[in-house]
């Protein structure tokens, strides 16, 4: 047991290293960069001032001399400047985060509230017509581009209420920012709900088969006992792995949901920062995504652990 | 190992089936959804294919009298803000999307097989050092990933579908070694081996033969998947350029103006593109409910 942890830990550190470096080499692939962009935006044509600019921004200095500082930064909190906006950019990520992660546990809230009892009427009723009309609706969640459902809420909500709900920045209190987030929040997350759904219906239906449940049906529990109590509680461990995955996940959706509901979190920043060719703000979003991706994923494998107490780890 | 045995299959059913119009109609009852989603997918590989004959305009063409044309008359789906016919562009939008999504998952399952194969097959530090890479590949979310490499690459059709395979190349290689894992224990390996067979021979010929079951399965949700990720790169402005009419961009152009004044710009593409996705997702579950009978629900 110990010696598993140390070694996922190893192996966390690793992976993040490699993404450092894959995604460090990737932006400097692009072709074009911010020198560029800064100096045909301002008309000049001079070869002296573009080449004055990219030394400013050191962007000038060889690549591994460039990785070196961002990595030396990173272990000292220094995250180094944005291009476009000359600030620390850990003051243009900071105050972004806040807004995506509570984006993101409402959507991850509402894909479990509606995804596992829903999974489980589907199982539990497995090959009626309720069973093949929810499985319809769920796959159509994982056919349905998010920033599509998004502008058909736009389009709804312009079409009864008259406006867009538009974000504020500074709610004027908690029940107002929760209503402004819950509607983007239910479009990201009725993806992973279908996935949810799914997940929990095929997993209720292989544990329905074993011999404990019909022991327990047999002895005269009741049919709610049954299903929730004995047989739910078995089948929910492979839909841990799947929520936790999708937590981390949820960023693809939130990329595109908050493009079209103009939510200033972190995923649209990405975008931005993509387009802009901000490679400060670039490499540092990419590693925090990463980091959330792997940390979850080893918080998922040990919750794993605590739940079923038959997975031992090897060694 | 899933050997494919629809005969098994048909003769348990006691059904007296020859012929292929009978064998159509026999997976059609057993499989109703399948058959759906058989269906969309070929209508849309169809329009596809014979766009310049089903469009009754040129997609690209502009008539600025026509700009914001509601749905209707001469433009069946309405027009968009340059006058374009939103139904020839949607029509040629398949093609586009039919290339970048196949163009994609066959780039994407051709490197993710090689890797998949020499991985399981070789072993030791070759298998070590792709599994890590994979882990590294696999620390992004898809679409995060994509838009990098997208944006790495510039913003082409060719780099477009290359953006979009390099991502889905972690879960084909992970699967096709772990196939490849239990298969070169078998036998059968071990008998061409007797027979003097050269090792990427039976790599090729023996091994990978039986990995296709789960093969098609994935590849044919990762078809889905790489249409949905083609739509929200080009939403984004990171996917397929100008004056392709790609129906993710088609939503990006129209986007949140047109929400009030032309709504018909915002459904009709995403229409398109969830329809599509939808039928490769009805189809995928058939499939795996044929071909990979102990993943069946």
């Amino acid at each position: 047991m110990g010696s598993y942890l140390v070694r996922r830990f190893l192996l966390m550190v690793l992976t993040l290293f490699g993404m450092s470096v894959l995604i460090f080499v990737m932006l400097r692939l692009v072709p074009g960069d911010i020198s560029d962009i800064l100096v045909n935006a301002a008309g000049i044509a001079d070869a002296k001032e573009k080449a004055k600019i990219a030394h400013e921004l050191g962007i000038d200095q060889p690549i591994h001399v460039q990785y070196a500082q961002w990595i030396g930064g990173l272990t000292r909190g220094d995250l180094g400047y944005a291009y476009v906006s000359e600030r620390p950019a850990i003051e243009e990520i900071a105050p972004r985060i806040p807004i995506s992660a509570k984006l993101a546990g409402m959507a991850l809230f509402f894909a479990v509230l509606i995804g596992v009892p829903f999974g489980v009427i589907s199982a539990v009723r497995q090959n009626t017509g309720l069973d093949y009309f929810l499985r319809v609706i769920s796959l159509s969640g994982l056919s349905l581009p998010s920033f599509w459902l998004g502008l058909l809420v736009l389009m709804a909500s312009v079409h009864w209420f008259g406006t867009i709900p538009i974000y504020s920045n500074e709610p004027r209190s908690f029940l107002q920012e929760v209503a402004l987030l819950s509607i983007p929040a239910a479009v990201v997350g009725f993806r992973s709900s279908a996935l949810i759904m799914r997940l929990t219906r095929s997993s209720m239906l292989e544990v329905l088969r074993q011999d404990y449940v019909r022991t327990a049906r047999s002895k005269g529990a009741s049919e709610v006992s049954v299903n929730y109590d004995h047989a739910l509680r078995n089948a929910l461990l492979p839909v841990v792995t799947i929520i936790g995955i999708e937590a981390a996940f949820l960023v693809g959706g939130l990329i595109v949901t908050e493009t079209v509901f103009n939510i200033p979190g972190v995923a649209r920043f990405l975008v931005e920062a993509i387009l802009w060719r901000d490679y400060p703000i670039v490499q540092n979003l990419v590693m925090l995504i990463a980091f959330v991706v792997v940390v979850v994923n080893f918080l998922v494998d040990m919750a794993y652990m605590a739940l079923d107490p038959r997975i031992k780890f090897a060694e | 190992m899933a050997v494919i045995n629809h005969e098994a299959e048909l003769s348990r059913a006691g059904a007296n089936i020859t012929g292929w119009w009978s064998r159509i109609l026999f997976f059609t009852r057993r499989y109703p959804l399948g058959a759906v989603g058989a269906t969309i997918v070929l209508v849309f590989i169809l329009t596809a294919v014979f766009a310049n004959f089903i469009a009754p305009m040129d997609p690209t063409a502009t008539n600025a009298r026509a700009s914001l044309a509601p749905p209707g008359g001469k433009y069946l789906l309405g027009a968009d803000f340059m006058g374009r016919d939103m139904f020839s562009r949607i029509v040629f939008g398949a093609r586009i999307s039919l290339a970048v999504g196949a163009g994609a998952m066959g780039l994407g399952a051709l490197i993710g097989i090689s890797v998949g194969l020499a991985s399981g097959y070789l072993g030791g530090w070759v298998d070590l050092l792709v599994q890590r890479l994979l882990d590294i590949m696999q620390s992004l979310p898809l679409l995060v990933m994509a838009i990098v490499m997208a944006a790495a690459l510039g913003p082409t059709m060719r780099n477009t579908i290359i953006a979009i395979a390099i991502p889905l190349v972690p879960t084909v290689a992970r699967v096709v070694r772990a196939s490849t894992l239990s298969l070169r224990e078998q036998p059968f390996v071990e008998a061409a081996r007797a027979v003097g067979m050269g090792e990427l021979r039976i790599a090729v010929r023996h091994v990978l033969p039986n990995t296709l079951a789960p093969l098609i399965v994935l590849a044919t949700a990762q078809l889905g998947s790489a249409i949905l990720v083609e739509a929200s790169l080009s939403f984004l402005g990171l996917g397929i350029p100008e004056p392709y009419p790609s129906w993710g961009r088609m939503l990006s152009e129209s986007a949140a103006e047109y929400v009030r004044t032309a709504p018909w710009l915002v459904i009709f593409p995403g229409v398109a593109i969830s329809l599509t996705v939808f039928g490769t997702n009805l189809l995928g579950d058939a499939l795996r409910d044929i071909l990979d009978p102990r993943q069946r629900t």
